[in-house]
């Protein structure tokens, strides 16, 4: 039989509650790396509507002049920003730059890897995805 | 005379300044069907740590409550528990620097439960051993008459990871760890480094085929939990992301 292994599951993996800053950005970009799917994958439905001719090309264009439709490109710009810089934080990191030197560890202990850089340029890339938003809103609602 | 009355022992009776409730997981997988939580209402100093209390608890109150414990100064590895939510060493963590009237204390996610506060680590000794955490090298220290000498730079290179108890509070903080019970975990992938990482060690090739797996070292996303509940200043992020440097090419 198989032994109940007490995993924390879904919920404890995605709660990014308890653990700094770093445990949000993992959550952060999880999300936005879905969503940007998820965009991606209605993109080219969207895109592909040009094979049905002008007219529908024409009405499936309208549906992205609507209010929802404002928001959620606004979003996408925010997901999209915060993906990307954030990604190229952790394509460094994963290569093992900018992750700290190895030490002789003392009390109380704090860990290198949780550098000042690294929360720098997350909260960094979120502040830049929301001036990118804020940027967009200004250009989507404008006039 | 000198004094050499022997300190009273402390027990719950004894007029102390704060009081906390200690709320304790129970369950016994053999017989119970969920966890029930149990409240006691403990007295506490500056200095008493959440095992004190916890033994406090056993010796007074409730002598059935099952916690593992050895050395009592982050040495052994054996008192991990989630404390207040966040894994830590029992032996470790002082109650008056939790800021809180409710201390609640469960055993780890992601290890099977024994009995109440005890987890099983099986598990993580296994993917341990898996690292082959031992110097891997031709010219053992038997057949040449020479010790390995390394200057203090060459041990700065691995020494913090050699630092590690075998505690387990990584691979329960661990995001990955907590819905893929396949994952090698921090604590391994740590080791693979410190071995690595070792002058002495001739085995890199080895272990990079080992962890370079669909459940090995790529399943690590850098979110840095390991690293915060980590007692001994291991830092298993970091030792992960230098590994995989390997594996990436940004390092030889
Ligand atoms: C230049 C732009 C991009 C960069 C630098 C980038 C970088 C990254 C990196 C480094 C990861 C791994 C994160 C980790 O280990 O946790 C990642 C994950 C991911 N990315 Fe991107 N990415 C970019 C664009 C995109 C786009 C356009 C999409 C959608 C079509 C996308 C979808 C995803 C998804 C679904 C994940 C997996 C998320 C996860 O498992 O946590 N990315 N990206
Ligand atoms: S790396 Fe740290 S948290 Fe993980 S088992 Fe070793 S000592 Fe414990
Ligand atoms: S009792 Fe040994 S580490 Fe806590």
């Amino acid at each position: 039989m198989k032994r109940n292994e007490n995993r924390e599951g879904i919920k404890g993996m995605a709660n990014p509650g308890r653990y700094g800053i770093e445990r949000v950005s993992y959550w952060l970009m999880r999300i936005t790396g879905l969503g940007l799917l998820a965009y991606l994958i209605g993109h080219i439905y969207e895109t592909s509507s040009i094979l049905n001719g002008k007219s529908v090309w024409d009405s499936m264009l309208q549906l992205t002049q609507t209010t929802q439709g404002h928001v959620i490109l606004t979003l996408v710009i925010g997901m999209c920003v915060f993906h990307t810089v954030n990604g190229i934080r952790l394509m460094l990191g994963h290569g093992g730059i900018g992750v700290g030197k190895p030490t002789r560890p003392d009390y109380p202990y704090i860990p290198n890897s949780q550098n000042m850089k690294n929360k720098l340029c997350i909260y960094a890339s979120i502040g830049v995805a929301a001036l990118a938003m804020m940027y967009g809103l200004s250009v989507l609602f404008g006039e | 005379m000198a004094n050499t009355q022997i300190a009273e022992e402390q027990s719950s009776s004894e007029v102390s300044s704060k009081t906390v409730t200690l709320k304790i997981a129970k369950f016994n997988p053999e017989h119970d069907s969920g966890t029930q939580f149990v409240d006691f209402k403990v007295q506490y100093e500056r200095w008493t740590t959440v095992l004190d209390a916890i033994l406090d608890v056993k010796e007074h109150l409730d002598h059935s409550v099952a916690v593992r414990y050895s050395c009592r100064q982050a040495s052994c590895g054996s008192c991990g528990m989630k404390i207040n939510g966040r894994p830590r060493l029992a032996c470790f963590t002082k109650i008056s620097e939790l800021d809180s009237d409710v201390i609640t204390v469960e055993p780890m996610n992601n290890y099977p439960i024994v009995r109440d506060l005890v987890v099983d680590l099986e598990g993580m000794f296994d993917t341990h051993k898996k690292m082959k955490p031992f110097i891997i090298n031709e010219d053992s220290e038997i057949t040449n008459t020479k010790e390995f000498l390394q200057t203090p730079e060459q041990i700065e290179e691995y020494i913090q990871f050699a630092n590690c108890i075998k505690c387990g509070l990584c691979n329960s903080a661990c995001p990955t760890m907590a819905t893929d019970s396949s994952f090698l975990g921090p604590q391994a992938l740590t080791q693979a480094y410190r071995y690595v990482a070792d002058n002495r060690d001739k085995g890199k090739n080895e272990r990079l085929k080992i962890i370079d797996e669909s459940h090995g070292i790529w399943r690590c996303h850098f979110a840095g939990s390991c690293s915060q509940v980590c007692p001994k200043g291991v830092d298993p992020a970091m030792g992960i992301q230098l590994l995989r440097g390997y594996l990436l090419g940004f390092r030889k």
